[in-house]
């Protein structure tokens, strides 16, 4: 009986120990979404169709932590990207900057675009022209009243 | 005939496009390094921990600087070649990459030391300032202390001896 009683004296007090909240997995909240915000935006070098964010490789771990010591020295985004684009170049970034080098990349799908409807137009102006000469001449009228006639 | 030339036309411009495109190593991101200063550091050697090493010290001389790790498996592929150049005389130093001092030396003893000397980057933030991401990784860096080209991944017997054996020649000079 004794024994039973101290049984249950543990299960109450090990609920105790349990029920407690769980531990904020980052130190500094506010450095963990900036550090998020800011991976997701720019890509693991190791496994290249994964972000910084998402990547568990070695070295998206070690440049987590470089940006995460950028952030706590009160870097702008732009300054700890700069950092990251400095030492691995421009492919770092998931959105590329404009310039010379990559404007066909980001004017290339308007300049085709472009092609496409002036390709369109050409083509629907040529056919309307052969669309307006189609006139009946005068036996084919009276053939096909005579066909409506026929069946009504 | 005439109204199938046009898309064919667009259709093997596009298949050149792709050739290229499938033939070229994505794993090869152009460095933003190459012409720039090599980034300045000051490391503790990997031999006499209480010896330091900093580029500047090899300013006046071409040389090579090698990113290496004992966990690297690609490095045992390259590592002869290394070893065969530094017998001609070709001044490499090495850094040895996020590893454990005992297992670098062990991996030199095993595999022949080509480096006049390795510097010790353990965490690895000298490698994040080079722009490291895969070892290994080889700097080409001239006499003024600019890198001049950068190679990534294994060096070949083939890319010694026609692009980086000319490259050193000619910067020498």
């Amino acid at each position: 009986m004794k024994g039973l009683f101290a049984l249950l004296a543990a299960f109450v007090l090990a609920t105790g120990a349990i029920g407690k909240e769980a531990a904020p997995l980052a130190e500094d909240e506010a450095v963990e979404k900036r550090l998020l915000n800011i991976a997701e935006e720019l890509r693991c070098l190791v496994c290249q169709n994964e972000s910084l964010a998402g990547s568990r490789a070695d070295l998206a771990e070690d440049l987590r932590r470089e940006v995460r010591g950028l952030i706590k020295q009160g870097k702008t985004d732009q300054e700890v990207k700069d950092f990251l684009v400095s030492r691995y170049g421009d492919f770092v970034l998931y959105e590329p900057p404009v310039k010379p080098t990559t404007w066909l990349l980001w004017g290339g799908p308007f300049v085709l675009l472009a092609a496409g409807l002036v390709a369109l137009f050409a083509y629907l102006r040529r056919r309307s022209g052969q669309v307006g000469k189609a006139e009946l001449t005068e036996d084919e009228k009276q053939r096909a009243e005579a066909l409506l006639k026929d069946n009504p | 005939m005439n109204r199938f030339l046009l898309p064919l036309g667009l259709f093997i411009v596009l298949l050149g496009f792709l050739a290229v495109g499938l033939n070229r190593d994505p794993r090869e991101v152009p460095s933003p390094l190459v012409g720039k200063p090599a980034p300045a550091f000051e490391l503790a050697q990997l031999h006499q921990p209480e010896k330091t090493f900093a580029p500047k010290d090899m300013l006046g001389k071409v040389w090579l600087f090698n990113v290496w790790a004992s966990w690297c498996v690609s490095c045992r592929q390259e590592h002869p070649v290394l070893v065969e150049y530094s017998k001609k005389g070709v001044p490499i130093v090495g850094l040895d990459y996020k590893d454990q001092r005992e297992d670098g030396l062990r991996w030199l003893k095993q595999f022949g030391d080509p480096y006049l000397l390795s510097a010790w980057d353990g965490d690895g933030r000298v490698g994040i300032n080079y722009g490291v991401y895969g070892v290994p990784e080889t700097y080409l860096i001239d006499k003024a202390g600019t890198i001049r080209h950068k190679h990534i991944g294994p060096i070949t017997p083939e890319a010694m001896e026609q692009k980086i054996m000319p490259m050193m020649k000619e910067l020498d000079k």
